[in-house]
């Protein structure tokens, strides 16, 4: 039998390698610099060596504070025991992910409020037996502990098949702590009453039980994560149970970090927040484009939202995009979405020391802290989350000026459009949030087999239909195709050349004389005929159903407080043959509902819709929530909830409720 | 630490104050010498968009990084020339190292502690917030500067704006 060896060493022992080695690992940089310049090949070997040495030291030393988070979950089925025993619950403890390794000291941080956690799951969240079977659930109750890694980030997840919180008992709580009023409560989405349970001081268990309950709630748990600058939320369902998830940094000492420059500058953006870098402007086939303001790129046929760095801190000029002037692009993960950071130059990749900023810096949120480089100057380092905040506030003042130019009666309509051209000389455009990606094939590789065009495309045939008559293939040019691809199977619209992208306002004259039209508007100032994308797909697809035959346009209320969904779900809805009226907010759908306007269905996120359910408008209606969770919404009151992600269902859900609308 | 005015009267060492004599602008300031922890000259000061207004920058002291506060946009007084970096007095607080950028430095003057006189009232209250209290010197007044204020904290900051 092996048995594995061990040696207990002292923490404060393993804090001061820590430093140690942090410095090491500046020498050698530092040393790695200056010789950068030098030809001398007796010094490069060691160096060398040196340099890897100091590099295996840095990961061993780093190992030493990593730590199994089951470590930290040890103690948990021991205490769920004693619950389940006290309490006469039956509660099955499962654990996912026992072997997720995070810093030390983070998970010294994060012990208690775990078990706090799952405490409080078990004894407030759980049913007693006979009322779970009541309520005709299994008699055990399910608490799941879950922790896995994303990005720079550790993700645990609490979540039980309890009762869920309850809103009403919390709102009551609420108002009478103070924490807000009335009007405010009854206009709250329930997710917002339920995070009132991370106010301070905030307890609604009615009886101090031996386990929780004893003042220790859930703001002292969220102080504790956000104090590791973590961030903690919570769904609930009322008699489904209620899920937390805390997101906390793996915060290193030593990190990898690009470095940038901006404005005479440099700064260092950690490297797991990169996605990839792009040179932009002269020689480059990337350009940065502006979109009523708004900088964008295309980047492999998406367009990425860009922000400036001179902008974000205020510091000498944005890139204008001017044919000679170049710059990088860094593209980032901001939540999960692609960012574009604008920047003049990349310098340099280098491993860092992350040094904490004294307090009077850490109110500046675009910094996560500073470091000094091999060649001892001090720089910033860039906080991706900080900078996707600001980026984020600045979607949100586009959303609020979108919100405000828009009369609320007729919002105005802007949509990104992708003019092409294609059957004649005038281009004609399509809502560009429809097209999957854009490609280019060889005109040899398109092969025709039983009258129909196709091409091989991923391992596939993708059938290629022309807009306009036929095909012009140019000798030697590659064949634009438009690519959209809609329930895993993916269709090319043949176009003869991709013009541009705008955004416009789009008024749409309706035309039912051309086939595979289904408008025109007034683009550029030129009345451009709108290509009926979906014809096009029905006529590619043999055999299906015709859709949409009745006269009369549907109406579609959108309501979205996301002006990324709103632009993605409004051209979709717009291309499948509905009249889209898309809002923002409860104030616009307020003046939209005193107008008295009238609609077919109403789609937009849960939120949202609850709210306009809550408030009684519209209350006939069909409503179709579109969300990114799916599985955490609840549908209770929706006709449908779907996912964000899948195009086809939301127009397929939207044809079902005509046709039974039509049967009734 | 903490200076008490009448607990002795005697010229002995305890009761005399010891002070590093700096300049801002025109005025004579002192700072108590067991607030410094040393006086540097500050190099290649990196500077931080969007901190706040008195934090000059960063900068690398053996390996440390040091927060430069300049004393003068603290104190409300117009920049300095562009080419004249000053010097810096280091501070420690906590494991942090603050560097108090001043005019110039000069020698250290031991005063008795008795004659430090409060502040008079109709001083500008930025400068009551950082002034400890003043000595009168032969020539002019040296305004006792109270180190940890200057450096200042968030709710310092507040007060002074």
């Amino acid at each position: 039998m092996k048995v594995q060896q061990t040696v207990r060493v002292g923490v404060d022992v393993l804090e001061a390698l820590m430093t140690t080695v942090s410095e090491l690992v500046l020498t050698r940089n530092q040393l790695m610099q200056t010789i950068r310049g030098l030809e001398d090949e007796e010094l490069k070997g060691p160096l060398q060596r040196l340099s890897a040495v100091t590099g295996e030291l840095q990961d061993g030393v780093m190992k030493t504070r990593m730590q199994p988070i089951g470590d930290a979950w040890r103690k948990l089925p021991r205490i769920i025991r004693d619950v389940s025993t006290d309490l006469g619950k039956k509660i099955e403890l499962v654990m996912e992910g026992n072997e997720t390794e995070l810093d030390r000291q983070v998970l010294e941080l994060i012990k208690d409020p775990l078990t706090h956690m799952v405490r409080n799951s078990a004894d407030h969240g759980l049913e007693m037996p006979a009322d779970r079977v009541k309520a005709g659930k299994a008699e055990k109750g399910t608490i799941k502990l879950s922790a896995y890694h994303e990005g720079g980030h550790i993700i645990i997840a609490i979540s039980d098949d309890g009762m869920g919180l309850n809103t009403a008992r919390i709102g009551e709580k609420a108002l009478e702590k103070g924490l807000t009023t009335h009007e405010e409560l009854e206009r709250m989405p329930e997710q917002q009453i339920h995070r009132f349970i991370f106010a301070p001081g905030f307890s609604t268990a009615e009886k101090v039980t031996n386990l929780s309950g004893r003042g220790v709630g859930m703001d002292v748990v969220r102080t504790n994560i956000e104090q590791i600058g973590g961030v903690i939320d919570v769904t609930s369902t009322a008699g489904k149970g209620s899920h937390f998830s805390i997101k906390i940094p793996l915060t290193l000492a030593i990190v990898s970090a690009l470095i940038v420059g901006c404005d005479e500058q440099r700064f260092a953006i950690p490297q797991l927040a990169v996605r990839e870098l792009v040179r932009v402007g002269a020689g480059s086939e990337h350009t940065v484009e502006n979109l009523n303001g708004a900088r964008v790129m295309r980047l492999r046929d998406r367009l990425m939202p860009l922000v400036d760095l001179h902008d974000v801190l205020g510091v000498g000029e944005a890139y204008n995009g001017q044919e000679d002037e170049t710059g990088f692009v860094v593209v980032l993960d901001a939540g999960g979405r692609n960012v574009g950071l604008v920047v003049d130059n990349v310098l340099d990749t280098e491993e860092i020391v992350v040094k904490p900023l004294s307090d009077s810096l850490r109110g500046v949120h675009a910094y996560s802290g500073a470091t000094i480089l091999g060649d001892g100057s001090v720089i910033m380092i860039l906080d991706p989350n900080g900078l996707a905040g600001e980026i984020v506030t600045a979607l949100d003042e586009e959303a609020s000026m979108e919100a405000s130019a828009a009369k609320a009666a007729e919002a105005t309509n802007t949509q990104r459009l992708l003019l092409v051209r294609a059957g004649g000389s005038e281009p004609k455009a399509v809502p560009l949030a429809l097209v999957t990606r854009l490609e280019e094939f060889n005109p040899d590789t398109i092969e025709s087999t039983n009258g129909r065009l196709v091409v091989q495309y991923r391992g596939r045939l993708m059938p290629i239909v022309p807009i306009g008559s036929e095909i012009r293939t140019v000798e030697g040019q590659r064949q634009p195709v438009l690519v959209f691809a809609e329930n895993h199977t993916s269709i090319g619209l043949a176009v003869d050349e991709i013009v541009d992208v705008v955004e416009e306002r789009v008024d749409m004259q309706m035309s039912s004389d051309k086939q595979g039209i289904i408008g025109s508007a007034i683009i550029k100032g030129k009345a451009t005929d709108v290509v009926d994308i979906a014809w096009y797909l029905d006529q590619s697809r043999a055999g299906n159903i015709q859709r949409r035959t009745s006269n009369r346009r549907r109406r579609i209320l959108l309501v979205d407080a996301d002006a990324f969904a709103r632009r993605m779900i409004a051209p979709l809805l717009a291309a499948a043959g509905y009249d889209v009226t898309p809002t923002g907010g409860m104030h616009e759908v307020h003046a939209i509902a005193e107008a008295g306007e009238q609609f077919d269905a109403v789609v937009g996120d849960p939120t949202a819709l609850s709210r306009i359910r809550q408030e009684g408008l519209w209350s006939t209606l069909p409503t179709l929530a579109v969300t990114d969770w799916p599985e955490d919404t609840q549908s209770e009151g929706l006709t449908a909830v779907l996912p964000r992600s899948d195009r086809g269902a939301l127009i397929a859900a939207l044809d079902s409720v005509s046709q039974e609308e039509k049967v009734a | 630490m903490t200076t008490t005015h009448d607990d002795n009267s005697e010229l002995s060492a305890e009761s005399m104050n010891e002070y590093v004599s700096v300049r801002i602008g025109d005025q004579l300031f002192g700072a108590p010498v067991d607030a410094i922890r040393e006086v540097f000259a500050p190099q290649s000061v990196t500077s931080v968009p969007l901190a706040p207004n008195e934090v000059a920058g960063l900068l690398n002291l053996r390996g440390r990084i040091v927060t430069a506060i300049d004393a003068r946009r603290r104190l409300g007084l117009p920049p300095r020339e562009a080419d004249d970096a000053g010097m810096a007095l280091g501070v420690e607080r906590g494991s942090e190292i603050f560097g108090l950028i001043v005019d110039s430095v000069g020698e250290v003057l031991r005063r008795p502690r008795a004659e430090l006189e409060p502040v008079p009232a109709h001083v500008d209250p930025t400068w009551r917030s950082m002034v400890k209290g003043v000595h009168r010197l032969d020539k002019e007044l040296l305004a006792v500067l109270d180190v940890s204020a200057v450096i200042g904290t968030a709710g310092a900051k507040a007060e002074a704006a």
